[in-house]
């Protein structure tokens, strides 16, 4: 070793830059522990300026430390420590030593004493702040052991009276990260020790840099988030930090008193300048409504969101925030909203007609006028109408949740919100649209409202309007001429934007489902019939009557007298649409017309029953007679495939547990068959094209797997289990289909090795769950383990195929909820003969637009593919911007996928399909290994040994007709 | 000590602004604003008030200017160039780009139009504005050496500002006109708690609190959107500059959203090239406009285009901004007269209307109007009133006060008796005093100036060691010598005040005997007395020397027996003048005698 050092010293005396080589090389050849420490030991020594020490910290700082060599490394910088005159040097250490205790796996409680230490005679401010951090990170670590928490709070408490505010600020934080959380524990502790935390650091809430008093509050959030409760009597103190000359001190008090009105919503508090008391909860709402019209847009914003959360606050309150008197030459004017209101309940429509029509009425009493309320008046007035977006979006969800809290509430912040829905910012209004529907559960919409609502509906971004359409669909409208507007405005759309048709019509869909009783009165008119003479037959495939149908036969499922309305064509048109759009047109119970009604029995609501009976009956029968003779075995798994297949295609609810279960059975028929085959009974090499088969079965059923295991959405652990298990089955198939194949016994060495190895990760993962897999493939082949590991790989493919065929059949459980990720691409649409023409060598965009069901993170899986004739493929992965979410469980994908190619003589197809990406590690547990955050190193991990990625076709392809021209010259 | 005197203009009057203040010493005048109403020598204000004899330049230390409306700007060039004035002149960026297209305007229509001479000429305005000195928000401009001015934002139009005046530690914040609300191309008006001793604000809707605008815009834009579908015409008179911008960009984004074809046209002039300084002064805009003038400007209007006159003929829908915004004259009157007879039509008057005017007239409802020869026209098209204006209401004002946090409170430009209404309520509310000085009036503040003191590093020190963490919030008191010399001043230890002066030091003590009944011995008392104030002072230290006597800290005690009754005791106590407090403390705990029962 001393010898090696010695070497290294000497040729850094010589040659600088070629240190810096072998440094690299060395890195590679992962030279252990000793030189590292070493290493650094040399270089300080030697280093002959300050200047010279900080590059070789910073140096150093960039290549990680193996745990092992932590503490010597430690070691090594605080002796340097001690030495150092530099307070930069010092400031360095310091830092490195806080990061170096962040290594995984390195247990800081060694060094500790040391680092304490260094704090007595530091100077510096500035490391003296750098040590404590490094004490914070040291803390971090080792929560779990009082005395030394303990010991380090009150090492930063000593150090609360420096002067500067950067070792303030630390040792609060030190304090609220690491100070007693519990009475007893602080009690029995030295005495001294024991002072109140709380105190200490209330104290500091009045120090005189803004930096120490935020953290001060900062520590006291942290000391809230880490489970104290904290004092009642700091309300009084964080209600004057709202005064406070700068922002975060502001910013974070606002947190502080929403913290405490938390934790103390019932206790009074006295009204300062009189002698009336109120709630705490009343009083802080109150208080951070006022912060709402701050002068700084960031307090604005924290202030607005808080407010939204504060749901005991007394309605007499939350009222107030709506409330903004107007006045004008000081007399009461009335607002514009209530006007309207007004002028709806007198009957009259129009407004404004004439100037003075808001004239003001009444004197004001001016003493009575309080222009700065010191309640929460009109705060969300103002939110609503602030300068910046942010502060409006937070005023828009703070609204929501309070509304969907409080009906009464939301009856009144109506009017604003329908106000948001012109805001100049797309966000806004969107947000504001989502908003409305959260809450219409609560509210009923108004004429004159909904006239406002609707008139949105010509706006040109596409997701506004598809926000809309899902507000429509679950209003209230409270009139006749509501749903007429709402009809009118809706078919106005629809000529407008003829791309918003299934959106629309599933909008009607619901309108009419929620007002048989308004539609009634207006089918006549609807539909354009007229009493005495016969009107010609509106076209069929017109979207806008279309659209008119879906609404009326909606209304009529719920009212029994409609369609005695309907004339004749009505009847063959519902016919029609009842099996063109089944998903828009429910069963009727047409008089007379029993037949057409539907194939299925009208009453649904008994039906979903025997469905799932069914379901679980044909599981049952596969399940018991699993020692039937083979022949009887495959058959019955064929039926029972064939059943689950169309009982999905039937009822849409069972859809994924029926396919689920499908693919399972169908993955041990494929074992089944496989295990059939005659190769195992004859010489090898003469039966090539069975062994194909068996093969080819292999693969399917490790296809089908995953499928299985990423295309669900509820699949719990036991499945996940079971799925795991075909798997291994699958990959054991694999292993004896080439074994019997291949010559020689080189390859299967591997193969073998690194099958066992699945079994053991196998083993490990699921240790659980393999108790209830009593008789199965694994747990046969795990107590055969030790003679597995032992023996020879022929022995080995003898061994599995024998386990493989004795294995019995495992029972699949089914979860509560099973969904299976669908999506559906609705643009393109694959019907244009127009080849989409561009001069190749170019790009072209291509709009794709597509729904997305059940898919769990569609950000990180869904991509897209685009298939050239060629057989050239392209995966993109959209932007995460592209998703949207309209409801749960839904998403939208809207995206642009960049086409190029070189020319071609005549047009051609290309397929565009979405695929569904998955990582095999994605499930497990997802224990993912922390990055080493200290060094920016370039070694990368190895990704986990088995990570199997792949992809999963999920929609159907769509072909798209393009024409890359080539280039004129 | 401030000074404040009130030109005529501004007070309690709308238009005309013109304030002058002084400030420790500094002549300021904020804003020169002419008045629309008059047309002789009434519309500028009267500078021969300012000095009676003697030039301006000498006077007054700088001219502010808060933004380019002729009621704040219009004097400009005859008081620089006709009165005779070669200061600085202080304006924003925008205001120094804008208001010599204004002021222009104004000349052309009062001396080309109306024939008037001893005006202002062209080159006068140029000249003018070669003595403004353009300024950038938020920047600190040092006018001399002990003036200082800064801008803040204010809403109101582009380039709008307040001004900070700074002389020393006193301060005037001057408004100008601003606005609180944010519209859809300004902020909101914003300034940080500067504290100042005065804040001068204007008052235009000192007794309004104003509807959301939301209420406004979405009417507004209802009304153009029904008329167009029906296939009318829409017409907005407009004054050329700020709401129309504010109004052009509403509808704008509204045709963009809604996918409307339907032309909306602006009528020429001066707007275009105002047009142009408003796309170049994004910065000054409100943040939608901000974020997204990297894809397209807002002030590049996709479907505003120039009007032509006969575009006025042309069939179908269309929407018109057309100027003056009065209806009294010019483009926006001949197409009014055009459209009038159709009741498809609309007139949408966006704001306020002076009387005589048509706009009034067909306001107040008037369906007949008598033109120019005696023609009558009738008033089919619809009228509509929509009231966009920019002025912080009564509630704004407030939140501003509470933003800036200022001592005395002056406002001006308004009326007389809505101010006393905000008056009272500011009064009320913060605490602080509120004038509103009539024209002509001037309004004296006295300020406590704070005086800055130089103190020794080693005193400071010293002196913050001995008391716990020092508090920024309180004042603290510390023992020092002040010593005044050369107009400075310094606080400095005794003991370096006496080494500078030269001084030997003298010491000051006070001695007092207190007469204790005692039939003990000396050292007896002495015990007892010793065991007392340790009991009664347990802060201090209290030592019993050997030579008998007590000292507490510095305070020296010593007991001798009465030379003529035994029985009684002379204590005598002996403190320096620096103990004052506590010596005086120990001889009246004395005097109250020892307790009995202590052995």
């Amino acid at each position: 070793m001393a010898a090696h050092l010695k070497k290294r010293v000497y040729e850094e005396f010589t040659k600088v830059v070629q240190q810096q080589h072998e440094d690299l090389s060395a890195k590679k050849l992962r030279l252990t522990k000793p030189s590292k420490s070493a290493a650094l030991h040399v270089d300080l020594c030697k280093a002959t300026s300050p200047a010279d020490a900080l590059q070789y910290l910073l140096q150093f700082a960039r290549k990680p430390v193996e745990v092992e060599s932590v503490e010597g490394v430690v070691r090594i910088l605080l002796e340097h420590y001690y030495k150092e005159n530099d307070a930069s040097v010092r400031l360095k250490i310091a830092s490195l030593l806080g990061l170096l205790s962040k290594t995984a796996g390195f247990s800081p409680d060694c060094i500790m004493d040391d680092a304490i230490n260094t704090l007595q005679n530091e100077k510096s401010h500035q490391v003296l702040a750098q040590l404590l951090d490094t004490l914070l990170v040291i803390g971090t670590k080792l929560t779990e052991n009082p005395s030394v928490r303990m010991r380090l709070v009150e090492v930063a408490c000593k150090h609360l009276t420096d002067s500067s505010h950067g070792v303030r600020n630390k040792c609060l934080q030190l304090i609220g990260c690491l100070g007693p959380v519990e009475k007893g524990v602080a009690k029995e502790a030295e005495s001294q020790a024991a002072k109140d935390v709380q105190k200490i650091i209330g104290d500091h809430f009045n120090d005189q840099d803004p930096r120490v008093r935020t953290a001060a509050i900062k520590a006291m959030l942290q000391l809230h988030e880490r489970g104290l409760k904290l004092q009642q009597a700091i309300y009084s103190q964080a209600c004057k930090l709202l005064a406070d000359d700068y922002e975060q001190v502001r910013s974070a008090a606002v947190q502080l008193i929403w913290v405490l009105s938390q934790l103390y919503p019932e206790s009074i508090v006295p009204i300062p300048s009189s002698n009336e008391e109120i709630r705490l909860v009343d009083d802080a709402f109150g208080k951070i409504c006022h912060m709402v019209s701050d002068g700084s847009w960031v307090v604005r914003v924290q202030a607005a969101k808080l407010l939204g959360s504060m749901q005991q606050v007394s309605s007499h309150f939350l009222e107030q925030t709506l409330d903004k008197k107007l006045m004008s030459d000081l007399r009461r004017k009335r607002t514009a909203h209530e006007r309207a209101k007004e002028l709806y309940s007198s009957g009259e429509f129009s407004s404004g007609r004439k100037w003075g029509d808001d004239a003001p009425k009444e004197e004001i009493d001016t003493g009575a006028v309080n222009l700065i309320e010191s309640g929460a008046c009109g705060a969300f007035v103002h939110g609503l109408e602030d300068e910046m977006y942010e502060v409006r979006i937070a005023a828009v969800e703070a609204l929501c949740m309070l509304a969907q809290s409080s009906p009464s509430f939301a009856e009144k912040c109506l009017d604003f919100l329908v106000d948001m829905f012109n805001d100049e910012i797309e966000e806004v209004r969107l947000q504001s649209i989502h908003t409305m529907r959260k809450i219409s559960n609560n509210i009923t919409l108004r004429e004159d409202q909904l006239d406002t609502v609707l008139a949105v509906l010509e706006d040109s971004s596409r997701d506004i309007r598809e926000a809309l359409h899902e507000l429509l669909c679950c209003t209230n409208v409270s009139t006749k001429e509501g749903i007429h507007l709402a009809l009118v405005e809706l078919l106005k759309n629809l000529t407008k934007y003829p791309t918003d048709r299934e959106s629309i019509w599933k909008c009607l869909k619901f309108l009419g489902s929620r007002h048989p009783t308004l539609v009634l009165p207006l089918v006549p008119e609807l539909l354009s019939t007229h009493p005495f003479f016969d009107t010609p037959e509106p076209d069929m495939d017109d979207p806008a009557y279309i659209a008119v149908l879906v609404l009326i036969f909606n209304a009529a499922k719920s009212c029994p007298t409609m369609p005695a309305l309907f004339s004749d064509h009505t009847f063959r048109h519902y016919a029609y649409l009842r099996d063109s759009l089944s998903h828009l047109v429910p069963p009727l119970r047409l008089p007379g017309r029993k037949l057409l009604s539907s194939p299925v029995s009208p009453s649904i609501a008994p039906h979903e029953d025997p469905s799932q009976q069914f379901l679980h009956q044909s599981l049952e029968r596969v399940y018991n007679l699993q020692h039937l003779d083979p022949q009887g075995i495959q058959e019955l798994l064929e039926f029972t495939i064939r059943d689950l297949q169309r009982l999905g295609e039937l009822q849409s609810e069972l859809a994924g547990m029926a396919d689920f279960t499908a693919t399972y059975l169908q993955c041990q028929l494929l074992l089944i068959k496989a295990l059939q085959e005659k190769l195992w009974n004859v010489a090898a090499p003469l039966y090539l094209k069975q062994n194909a088969l068996a093969s080819a079965a292999a693969k399917q059923i490790l296809e089908e797997t995953y499928k299985m295991e990423f295309m669900y959405s509820g699949v719990e652990s036991r499945q996940v289990v079971i799925i795991h298990h075909m798997r291994l089955q699958a990959k054991a198939l694999q292993l004896i289909v080439t074994a019997r194949t291949t010559r020689g016994v080189e390859p299967l060495f591997g193969m073998c090795e690194k099958f066992l190895q699945e079994v053991d990760s196998f083993q490990r993962c699921f240790i659980s769950e393999l108790p209830h897999m009593q008789g199965s493939f694994v747990d046969k082949l795990l107590d055969l383990m030790p003679r597995l590991v032992t023996s020879k790989p022929s022995e080995v493919v003898k061994i599995l195929q024998t386990t493989l065929r004795q294995s019995t059949f495992l029972h699949l459980p089914l979860p509560e909820q099973l969904h299976r990720a669908t999506a559906n691409i609705i643009e393109p649409t694959g019907e244009s003969d127009n080849p989409l023409r561009f001069t190749s060598g170019l790009v072209v965009a291509l709009d794709v637009d597509a729904t997305l069901e059940h898919v769990q993170d569609p950000q990180g899986t869904v991509k897209v593919q685009v298939l050239y004739p060629d057989g050239q493929a392209q995966i993109i992965h959209p932007k995460p911007a592209d998703f949207r979410n309209p409801g749960p469980g839904r998403h939208r994908l809207i995206t642009q996928v960049y086409l190029s190619h070189t020319a071609w003589t005549e047009p051609c197809q290309i397929e565009v399909r979405l695929l569904l990406a998955y990582n095999s590690n994605r499930s497990k547990a997802s224990a993912k290994i922390p990055k080493s955050s200290w060094s920016e190193s370039l070694e990368a991990l190895p990704q986990s040994e088995n990570g199997i990625e792949g992809t999963i076709p999920f929609s159907k392809p769509v072909k798209v007709y393009i024409m890359p021209k080539p280039a004129r010259r | 000590l401030i000074c404040l005197c009130l030109h005529p203009g501004a007070g309690q009057d709308v238009g005309r602004s013109c304030i002058l203040v002084s400030i420790a010493g500094k002549n300021v005048m904020l804003d020169c604003g002419m008045h629309m109403g008059y047309n002789d020598d009434r519309r500028f204000p009267d500078f021969s008030y300012i000095t009676q004899n003697g030039r301006l330049t000498d006077f007054l230390d700088c001219v502010i200017i808060s933004h380019f409306h002729l009621d704040h700007c219009g004097a400009l060039p005859y008081f620089s160039e006709m009165v005779g004035y070669d200061g600085p002149i202080y304006m924003t960026h925008p205001t120094k780009a804008i208001c010599p297209i204004l002021l222009e305007d104004y000349r052309k229509i009062t001396v080309d139009k109306k024939g008037e001479t001893n005006f202002f000429t062209s080159q006068m305005i140029k000249d003018c504005m070669k003595k403004v000195v353009a300024v950038h928000l938020h920047q600190t401009v040092q006018v001399d050496e002990e003036l200082e001015i800064k801008a803040y934002y204010a809403g109101h139009v582009l380039g709008a500002a307040m001004f900070q005046i700074k002389v020393g530690c006193e301060s005037v914040v001057y408004t100008g006109d601003y606005n609180m609300t944010p519209d859809r191309h300004l902020g909101a008006a914003w300034i940080d708690k500067c504290r100042p001793d005065l804040l001068i604000s204007e008052s235009t809707y000192a007794t309004t609190i104003r509807d959301s605008k939301r209420c406004r815009e979405r009417d507004f834009l209802k009304k153009v959107h029904e008329t167009v579908e029906r296939g009318g015409k829409v017409l907005i008179p407009v004054f050329a500059l700020g709401r129309a911008q504010e109004l052009c960009i509403l509808l704008e984004t509204f045709w963009e959203r809604m996918n409307l074809k339907a032309p909306i046209y602006f009528s020429t002039g001066l707007t275009e090239k105002a047009n142009h300084y408003y796309k170049l002064f994004i910065t000054w805009t409100n943040q939608k406009i901000r974020k997204t003038f990297v894809q397209r400007n807002m002030f590049e209007f996709k479907h505003i285009k120039a009007f032509d006159r006969a575009f006025a003929d042309n069939p179908g829908p269309m929407v018109v901004f057309a100027t003056p915004g009065m209806l009294h004259a010019g483009q926006s009157l001949q197409i009014f007269r055009k459209w009038a007879g159709n009741e498809k039509n609309m007139v949408i008057m966006p704001g306020y209307c002076v009387q005589g005017t048509v706009g009034h007239k067909i306001l107040s409802g008037q369906r007949k109007l008598e033109m120019e020869g005696r023609q009558i026209l009738e008033v089919k098209m619809q009228v509509e009133y929509m009231s966009f204006s920019a002025h912080a209401d009564a509630k704004g004002i407030m939140q501003l006060i509470r933003q800036a946090e200022p001592r005395n409170v002056l406002l001006v430009h308004g009326e007389a008796k809505k101010m006393e209404f905000l008056k009272q309520k500011i009064e009320q509310e913060f605490h602080v005093n509120c004038y509103m000085p009539a024209n002509g009036e001037t309004t004296t503040i006295f300020t406590n100036p704070s005086i800055p003191v130089d103190i020794s590093l080693g005193l400071l020190k010293r002196e913050t060691a001995i008391g716990l963490l020092p508090d920024a919030k309180k004042p603290k008191l510390m023992h020092g010598t002040l010593i005044m010399k050369d107009n400075s001043f310094r606080l400095v230890s005794p003991e370096q005040a006496l080494k500078e002066l030269g001084l030997a030091e003298h010491q000051l003590r006070f001695t007092c005997r207190v007469h204790i009944q005692d039939p003990r011995k000396e050292h007896e008392t002495v015990l007892r007395v010793y065991n007392h104030l340790k009991g009664v002072l347990k802060d201090y230290s209290v030592q019993h020397l050997p030579d008998g006597s007590i000292t507490v800290e510095s305070i020296l005690i010593q007991a001798t027996a009465h030379s003529e009754d035994q029985g009684t005791k002379v204590l005598l106590v002996s403190w320096t003048y620096q103990d004052e407090e506590l010596g005086s403390y120990l001889t009246s705990l004395l005097k109250k005698g020892l307790p009995q029962s202590t052995a």
